[in-house]
């Protein structure tokens, strides 16, 4: 859904309305060739190609340029390298060696010559088809470039297969390739990529091409590919932003305020210009920024200076005066989200009739994403205007508007290297570039030198851009046959579209659909559905957190569904299968999770099983959580079995990283993750505070890939939705305890 | 002036006492494989070995090592334990973003240096102090795992 309102938004106006003080970025006038510094003798091939029909839904509409500049993604040098340009950041997720692989697959190089870079910010080049700009999320990004990589690589592959035939002299029908090598059998010639690259550059870029049948595949699917970074991040040698060395480079802190909303009222600086190494310390909107010559010094200057806030128009409440305040919208009807038959009525027929109805309250805690790399970025002003920017980017497009409206210069003047990223989880991409345009305003108030702004773990903690803090509560009813009739349900939290430039169309009748995905539109057909919100405001910054409203909605519906699975004395398997008819993908993986995992196989004493299955970003993920809870009541999580369907697999390994990856993410959090504040302050500092998932937490994982060959969706975000109902289901198989206060510390079972 | 001996080689630098050895390997050595993560020693990103142990980088002010305190990072760590763990690491792809990964790496390189057959509560132990927010932990075992056979073949 996410997606989808996104690219909605691109189409009617977005981002000109928004972001940009003027127009869209005019074309870039550079030209993209000596930009990535290509020189003769090398292959640059782009997709900019006729398009094959779209059919799926979840395709993309393309919305590329409709002038027939060069839109490049390959390049084949002389010296036998094939180099895959990204427009999407690699956070973690290994979209640099999936974006290679299928190219790669289609030009049929070989795996060991191929290469992985980031694309430069072009909107008009490396927009995300689904967003109308430059920026990754919502695991969109294989799906995105899915036709597009392979027309490229077709094409490729068929200019160096014209251009043997050229040298050869025989007919291009007869010339193959496979591994990297170009061959003509009958006269026993064959010829690298990069021996053919300068003569394939030369010739047209065919506007028809092949793409290969699934089952000729050699490098797609296949689990023994290797990630594209999987020795520079086990040396030391992989460049983060936080490792970007500039001439002269000088390192900022920034002293935010303490409560959000909070603004600098005074600063006495004198004692921070003391410490040695600091060499200047500036006022801005955002805060004070101490710059110096080293981080411990500009750490040690910040330490030293005295900022008063004003805090007139700072939230001074607590998340605990904040949840009694959301309890109390909830008393009332919200703005509505769905609405099917009389669910009222229906729960009431179902009481009196033999059914019988559930009540479900659920509190989610405010969550930090915090990535490993602590937020930061360097910003080096250019002498001809606009400046350079060395970051995990994560939102190209928005960065460059953002930062070239503070520096006055032009979108385009705002170059983008952009760097492997130390994860984000969602924490990069925002609406108003953050930590980017901190930097770039430290920059334009210190031009003298390349500036790095580094937060520290303690301001990524206490920095905002938290998932929101939400409440629901539900009622729902099972008739006297155990079918679901009835389900209401209220959700109440903080919207983080409003007041961006995504609120027009991310937010419908009141109802901003990142607080209900999941919800509204369920897939166990209900008859009787209301579901309404409530937007709070507050200053308290949130955002996007790996699987958005998923990692609420889905969470509250599956732990509901065990409940009333068991006030219809139904089996949680047997009871979802039954509502899943129409839904053959959901099915399936349960299915498959149920089998793998030995569902209905009885469990010793004090152990339980769960389970959970959602769809999200267009991929349907089912998880069996295995859980031992002690004497005591508290819990360890001893295995989850993950059953994914997310179409063709460009490389099953990664999917299977990234299902690991969003157990662990998923788990960690509904252990012991929250954000809590007391009189407007973060009450967590660090990870001693805000606890993260450690080794010994880590269950076993067993994923299982569906095999298919529908379109590609995404990998990333799905895992994490399941995986906590389904730990929570498992306890309650045991204890006959719902868990629906999150994190389960505060309930006690967890050490 | 502090002279600090890292990877084999004696290294002068010209820094208050109390500046971390993190400070001092990233932005005055220019080593920036030894990872700031936390710097209170919550997260483990920043491990380096000092005469072999396991040590958090963040809370190691640079002027409580010696001239003789033999430093090695990510950079500089050899041997059949760092042959073999990060021989595994890149085996089973254990990477994802890959921040923490200098941080797991000297980890447990320390553990299979004093212990070539560790038990998972071994591992528990030797790695808790080292986050990973994808949580490749998974992996992190397997590949501990998979180095210590290679070590005792």
């Amino acid at each position: 859904m996410l997606h989808h309102l996104i690219r909605q938004a691109a189409e009617h106006g977005f981002p000109e309305s928004g972001f940009a003080p003027g127009p869209l970025p005019a074309p870039a006038r550079r030209g993209f060739l000596k930009a990535i510094g290509a020189g003769a003798g090398v292959l640059v091939i782009g997709a900019h190609l006729p398009m094959p029909a779209l059919a799926a839904e979840a395709a993309p509409k393309i919305i590329g340029p409709a002038d027939p500049r060069p839109h490049a993604f390959i390049i084949v040098a002389p010296d036998n390298t094939v180099t895959v340009l990204a427009k999407h950041l690699d956070k973690g997720q290994g979209i640099v060696t999936g974006l290679a692989t299928i190219a790669a697959e289609e030009l049929d190089a070989d795996w060991s010559q191929v290469r992985g870079a980031f694309a430069p910010a072009d909107q008009k080049l490396y927009a995300n088809h689904f967003f109308g700009l430059q920026g990754t999320g919502g695991s969109t990004a294989v799906a995105n470039s899915w036709d597009e990589l392979r027309m490229a690589g077709a094409a490729a592959r068929a200019m160096l297969v014209a251009a043997a035939s050229a040298r050869w002299k025989v007919p291009a029908g007869e010339v193959t390739v496979a591994k990297g090598v170009v061959r003509h059998a009958a006269s026993n010639r064959s010829a690298t990529f990069g021996e053919l690259a300068e003569e394939a550059s030369k010739l047209p870029v065919p506007q028809q091409v092949k793409l290969k049948d699934p089952k000729d595949y050699v490098l797609i699917g296949k689990p023994d590919l290797h990630r594209l970074d999987h020795v520079s991040k086990t040396n030391g040698t992989a460049i983060f932003s936080m490792d970007i060395r500039r001439p002269g480079q000088v390192t900022a802190v920034l002293a935010r305020s303490p409560r959000f909303g909070g603004t600098v009222k005074s600063v006495d600086d004198a004692a921070a210009r003391k410490v040695p190494g600091v060499i200047e310390v500036v006022s801005l909107p955002v805060g004070v920024a101490v710059i110096a010559k080293n981080t411990w010094a500009a750490i040690k200057g910040r330490e030293a200076l005295t900022v008063t806030w004003d805090d007139g128009k700072a939230e001074t409440r607590g998340t605990d005066a904040m949840l009694a305040d959301y309890r109390k919208a909830a008393e009332k009807p919200g703005s509505v989200a769905a609405n099917k038959g009389d669910a009222d009525k229906a729960i009431a027929d179902a009481k009196a009739k033999g059914g019988d109805a559930v009540d479900g309250e659920f509190v989610f805690p405010y969550l930090a994403h915090a990535p490993m790399e602590p937020l930061n970025a360097v910003v080096a002003l250019n002498p001809e205007g606009g400046c350079t920017i060395w970051a995990g980017s994560q939102f190209q497009t928005v960065e460059q508007m953002v930062v070239a409206q503070i520096l006055g210069c032009k979108p385009e003047q705002v170059k983008i290297e952009t760097q492997w990223a130390g994860g984000s989880f969602g924490r990069r991409a925002t609406t108003n570039a953050d930590y980017i345009a901190e930097a770039a305003m430290i920059a334009k108030a210190y031009p003298k030198a390349p500036v790095h702004l580094v937060w520290t773990r303690e301001d990524d903690i206490k920095g905002g851009r938290y998932r929101p803090l939400f409440l629901h509560k539900i009622t729902a009813a099972v008739d006297a046959k155990g079918e679901l009739v009835g389900w209401k349900q209220r959700i109440v939290g903080q919207s983080f579209m409003a007041g961006t430039p995504f609120e027009a169309v991310m937010v419908k009748d009141g109802v901003d659909a990142t607080m209900v995905e999941g919800a509204s539109d369920m897939a166990y057909p209900v008859a009787n559905l209301a579901v309404d919100a409530h937007t709070l405001a507050s200053p308290v910054t949130t955002l996007w957190w790996r699987s958005v409203g998923h990692t609420h909605t889905a969470y509250a519906k599956e732990v509901m569904i065990d409940r009333l699975a068991k006030a219809a004395g139904k089996d949680p398997v047997a009871f979802r299968m039954a509502m899943l008819k129409d839904h053959p993908r959901l099915a399936g993986v349960l299915k498959l999770a149920a089998e793998k995992a030995g569902w209905g196989q009885p469990l010793p004493q004090g152990k339980g099983r769960g389970v959970a299955v959602h769809e999200s970003f267009n991929t349907y993920v089912a998880h069996v959580a295995d859980v031992t809870v002690d004497a005591k009541g508290q819990i360890k999580v001893d295995r989850v079995v993950v059953a994914v369907d997310c179409g063709e697999v460009v490389n099953p390994d990664i999917v299977k990283a990234q299902m690991e990856g969003g157990a662990g993410w998923g788990i960690g959090h509904a252990l012991r993750g929250e954000i809590t504040m007391t009189d407007g302050v973060v009450d967590q500092a660090n990870f001693d505070g805000y606890l993260p998932l450690r080794m010994s937490d880590m269950p076993v994982v067993e994923v299982h890939i569906v095999p298919s060959h529908e379109r590609p969706t995404g990998a990333g975000e799905p895992g994490v939705p399941t995986v906590a109902p389904a730990v929570a289901n498992a306890v309650f198989s045991v204890t006959g305890q719902p868990l629906q206060t999150l994190p389960f510390s505060r309930g006690g079972i967890v050490s | 002036m502090v002279r600090i001996n890292v990877n084999g080689e004696e290294r002068q630098v010209d820094v208050s006492d109390d500046m971390p050895l993190l400070w001092v390997l990233r932005d005055e050595l220019n080593m920036t494989g030894t990872k700031f993560g936390c710097g209170i020693a919550q997260c483990g990103a920043c491990t380096v070995h000092v005469d072999g142990t396991p040590t958090r980088a963040c809370q190691t002010p640079v002027g409580m090592l010696t001239p003789d305190s033999k430093i090695t990072t990510i950079e500089g760590v050899k041997g059949k334990a760092a042959q073999a763990v990060q021989a595994a690491w890149q085996k089973l792809d254990v990477v994802q973003c890959g921040y923490c990964q200098s941080g797991q790496i000297m980890s447990a390189i320390a553990l299979l240096t004093d212990n070539q057959n560790p038990t998972d509560q071994d591992i528990d132990a030797a790695m808790d102090g080292n986050v990973c927010r994808c949580a490749t932990y998974v992996r992190i075992r397997a590949a501990i795992k998979d180095a210590a056979q290679t070590m005792r073949a």
